[in-house]
């Protein structure tokens, strides 16, 4: 599945719930579906400290693809962080760095992606995207 | 209840038009007064009428709007002297808010007071805005006064933390965090006997309960407008007059001077001597028709409707499942901070925040009690006179809702 489809897969699955607790339960519960992220990478080098919550993930590159884990220490910055991971693991850095994520708008969840939230899930999508480029910079470079 | 705020809590509650505002579809229920209290409709009119017919500078022209407006920026300041019983009008000096009033003590006092290696006493429970001005201070070493388990200030050690380096105590007279009445009035008279004089953080205090800097024997006091249905820029410090006129200014600027040469410069008269710049005549005003409102329907009315709702509010969030209060000091004014089991404050907010309570998350900046407990943040409802028995209703049964999801 390509990242537009993944999104797309993730919208679907929303588009029913028209109340907000529900949406809150999905979100959740794509939280608890999330294996989370290896306990050697739990620490502060991966940490990234929002002023609400915190957020640790961590890349793998491997064929030309980018792995990613991650977690939080609240659960539905976890459920965003484990959409993010679904949508964007697994991937080439160049589909990566031109991912728009237009999936979080349309859930109804731009709201947890501003900066003025202090989260962490802002200061996460730049460190995801930050891997890509750096293993691109890498592949090209051998 | 039988008290004059819940028998006419429908009016007062229509004089707050933003009472009326839903959010996601639902009736807004504002819980975070702590943070900033929503303005009634008077407040507003009189920023209005301010531009509208009486906007001129202060203090600078003889023309008929600028004496206007200088008229009733000072009886504004006449307004704050009443409503804390400061003993002379120029004992008042507006700031922009608690924040800026603390810091410019810091900074004048520290200056003129405070050598390398002195120290500043504060709580355990004190908002960060009385922390870390004190911390600027250069070399100066700021000591905490910790708390008990339940919230309350353990005064007894006050005694022992004071040394012959000791310069200042600054305390707040409630915590936004745990809702703790400090006894500041006991802590006055101990750092007096030892000759170290007191800054009252207000800010929380105000509000709720009735205020008297002259009985408490404060050297300064702080608080901010916007927490007691005031305009949001403006708040005022008291000092004792003693304690002004010995301080160097903060600021340089217009107003604040006598003469200005390259010779030397002298400054003006209490208070314009620490009030630099043009100052917000038009916050003034609204501030004082916020105090004038509060007269009206009387701090100790209000004190005592608030009492009822916080008593309420434990009573009904100690029914909901594993829900913790952080802050149970006997003395304790319109603030509960909790957590609901390993609910993650932001969970519980941001869950909240859907069912349409606003309520704050986070550390509050008072990270030192957070550290106290060993937890990263709480969920903080607060009260103001407009709240009802029957918002805390819809908080409690909000949180049960969301202590379900969590499950
Ligand atoms: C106890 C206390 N002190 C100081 C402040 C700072 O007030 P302001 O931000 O209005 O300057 C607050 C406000 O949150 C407070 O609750």
């Amino acid at each position: 599945m390509t990242i537009a489809e993944k999104e797309a897969e993730i919208v679907s699955e929303f588009e029913f719930l028209t109340d907000w607790l529900d949406k809150y339960e999905l979100i959740i519960d794509k939280g608890n579906q999330n294996p989370g992220i290896d306990p050697q990478y739990k620490t502060d080098q991966y940490l990234i400290e929002g002023c609400q919550s915190k957020v640790w993930v961590q890349a793998e590159y491997r064929d030309g693809k980018v792995y990613y884990q991650g977690e939080s220490n609240t659960e539905i910055v976890g459920g965003m962080v484990s959409m993010l991971i679904d949508v964007l693991s697994g991937e080439t850095p160049d589909d990566i760095l031109a991912a728009e994520l237009g999936f979080i708008d349309q859930i109804g969840l731009k709201e947890h992606l501003s900066p003025t939230r202090s989260n962490g899930l802002v200061a996460m999508v730049k460190q995801m995207r930050l891997y890509a480029m750096v293993f691109k910079e890498k592949s090209n470079e051998l | 209840m039988s008290n004059y705020i819940a028998e006419h809590i429908d009016e007062i509650r229509a004089d707050f038009p933003i009472l009326g505002e839903q959010v996601y579809g639902k009736p807004l229920v504002y819980l975070d007064n702590a943070a900033t209290t929503q303005k009634p409709r008077c407040v507003v009119e009189k920023i209005a009428a301010n531009y509208y017919k009486e906007n001129a500078n202060v203090h600078r022209g003889v023309h008929f709007l600028s004496q206007v407006a200088t008229e009733a920026h000072e009886d504004a300041r006449e307004t704050v002297r009443r409503f804390i019983n400061a003993k002379e009008r120029h004992e008042i000096i507006f700031t922009r808010g608690t924040t800026e009033a603390i810091n410019l003590v810091a900074s004048s006092f520290g200056r003129a007071k405070v050598q390398p290696g002195d120290e500043i006493l504060v709580t355990e429970m004190e908002h960060h805005s009385n922390i870390v001005p004190w911390q600027l201070i250069p070399g100066a070493v700021v000591k905490p006064i910790p708390f008990a388990e339940d919230g309350t200030l353990l005064v007894e050690q006050l005694e022992q933390l004071i040394t012959p380096k000791t310069k200042l105590v600054a305390c707040a007279q409630v915590s936004n965090t745990l809702g703790t009445i400090n006894p500041v009035a006991d802590i006055i008279k101990i750092a007096h006997s030892h000759g170290i004089p007191v800054l009252v953080d207000g800010a929380q205090s105000v509000p709720h309960t009735k205020v008297d800097v002259q009985a408490l024997d404060a050297d300064f006091f702080a608080f901010s407008g916007h927490k007691i249905y005031g305009p949001t820029g403006i708040g005022a410090l008291y000092g004792k007059e003693e304690w002004l006129e010995q301080l160097p200014p903060y600021q340089g600027g217009g107003d604040m001077i006598d003469r200005v040469a390259f010779a030397g410069t002298t400054y003006a008269a209490l208070p314009f001597k620490f009030e630099a710049g043009t100052p917000d005549f038009i916050g003034s005003t609204a501030l004082a028709e916020a105090l004038r409102y509060v007269e009206k329907l009387g701090v100790e009315n209000i004190a005592a409707y608030e009492h009822e709702l916080l008593t309420y509010a434990t009573e009904q969030l100690k029914t909901v499942d594993g829900l913790r209060i952080f802050g149970e000091s006997a003395q304790k004014s319109s603030v509960v901070s909790f957590l609901v089991g390993n609910i993650h404050p932001y969970d519980l907010g941001t869950i909240l925040d859907k069912l349409g309570v606003a309520v704050r998350t986070g550390h509050h900046c008072a990270q030192p009690v957070m550290d106290h407990f060993g937890i990263e943040g709480t969920v903080r409802a607060s009260f103001a006179l407009y709240n009802t028995k029957a918002e805390i209703d819809q908080l409690v049964t909000a949180v049960k809702r969301v202590a379900r999801m969590f499950k």
